[in-house]
């Protein structure tokens, strides 16, 4: 029986998309049977990040209303065989999907798959509420930013209200030199902010940038750092206790030397 | 002259400690709905009320939002005057 992890985020471009697509693939990785649903109708990004896009007939809304079966609409990553996605509509919006038509898919999906990853628009409308509805588990992404943060304690108040908490969080995109010079909220910082549980922080990586412009999550780059990032939360999702990376001392060996050396070597 | 200057603005705090502090009190208020005049206000109905049944010193009330984790509390420190001093 699936479980369904729900990534939302409030603010938008902190990297919802990438997180999803990232989360599917490390954890199609490991053995799972994964479904990821891209349940922002309107704005689809999902397909094109896990480069799917060519491949796509069918899409949710076409399922909600009938025009085509489940199985049709699922398109299934020829890289990594136990990864599927069912992608938005592009052309239509939001008020096309509701809550219980989201819960009944997954009901649907459940008996099939290990897991099932929805990519929530940002906002807390209907598109937040659509994905949210069929969650065991809400994960909200943030980036260590003031109005990001901001927006996530909204989201995880609003989650608790509904009776889905307590939400976990990703701090995606930290940059290790700013907070290493206090221009940067800390990892500590968001977490006592937000106060809920960590399930692992991304660091800035421009590899993720170049995935996204391939198709191919990073998770899929054995040598980047994001991807080790994300490999590390799929294996915590699945239960693994898997100590956290140390984002702040990473950095090949020239990095490590430079800023040896102008810490005086001290 | 400037530097002090700065220093005295919080000019020269790096930002992300200001970031945290401004954070801090944003989300106590955006997690409780309640702004920054509706406390005062608050404040003052409190005031009224508490010193209809007990006499307290009205300049000394200190009432703000603290949190645990995600639990919001609301914290009034309110001096009590002694009641030796009530009879005049």
């Amino acid at each position: 029986m699936a479980k369904v992890a729900t990534i939302t985020s409030g603010k938008g471009g902190v990297g919802k998309t990438t997180s999803t697509a990232n989360l599917a693939v490390a954890l199609a990785a490991l053995g799972n049977k994964v479904v990821c649903i891209d349940a922002d109708v309107g704005l689809r990004n999902l397909d094109v990040i896990l480069g799917l896009e060519n491949r796509i007939v069918y899409d949710l809304v076409d399922i909600i209303e009938g025009r085509c079966r489940l199985r049709q609409a699922m398109i299934r990553d020829k890289r990594l065989p136990e990864l599927f996605l069912i992608p938005a509509a592009q052309t239509r919006d939001k008020s096309a999907v509701s809550p219980s038509d989201m819960v009944r898919l997954c009901e649907e999906l459940r008996p099939d798959f290990d897991w099932i990853v929805v990519d929530s628009p940002a906002g807390i409308e209907r598109g937040f509420r659509n994905a949210v509805a069929p969650a065991d588990l809400v994960i909200v992404v943030t980036n260590p930013e003031i109005s990001a943060v901001r927006d996530a304690d909204r989201i995880i108040g609003i989650i608790e209200a509904e009776e889905k908490g307590p939400a976990q969080l990703i701090i995606n995109r930290l940059k290790p030199e700013l907070v290493r010079r206090g221009d940067m909220l800390s990892t500590e910082d968001v977490l006592e902010l937000l106060a809920i549980k960590l399930l692992g922080v991304v660091p800035e990586d421009e590899k993720v940038l170049m995935g996204g412009n391939r198709g191919a999550p990073v998770a899929m780059d054995e040598r980047s750092q994001a991807g080790q990032a994300f490999r590390d939360i799929a294996r915590r999702l699945q239960g693994e206790d898997v100590p956290f990376m140390d984002v702040m001392n990473q950095g090949g060996l020239l990095v490590k030397l430079s800023r040896f050396l102008r810490s005086g070597g001290g | 002259m400037s530097s002090f200057i700065d220093k005295v603005l919080g000019r020269n705090r790096r930002s992300a400690s200001l970031a945290k502090e401004r954070l801090k009190l944003v989300l106590i208020h955006d997690r409780t709905d309640l702004s920054p005049g509706s406390l005062d206000l608050l404040k003052d109905e409190l005031i009224a009320v508490i010193s209809r049944y007990i006499d307290i010193d009205p300049q000394g009330v200190r009432i703000g939002m603290e949190h645990e984790g995600r639990e919001q509390r609301l914290i009034a420190d309110i001096p009590v005057r002694p009641a030796s001093r009530r009879r005049r």
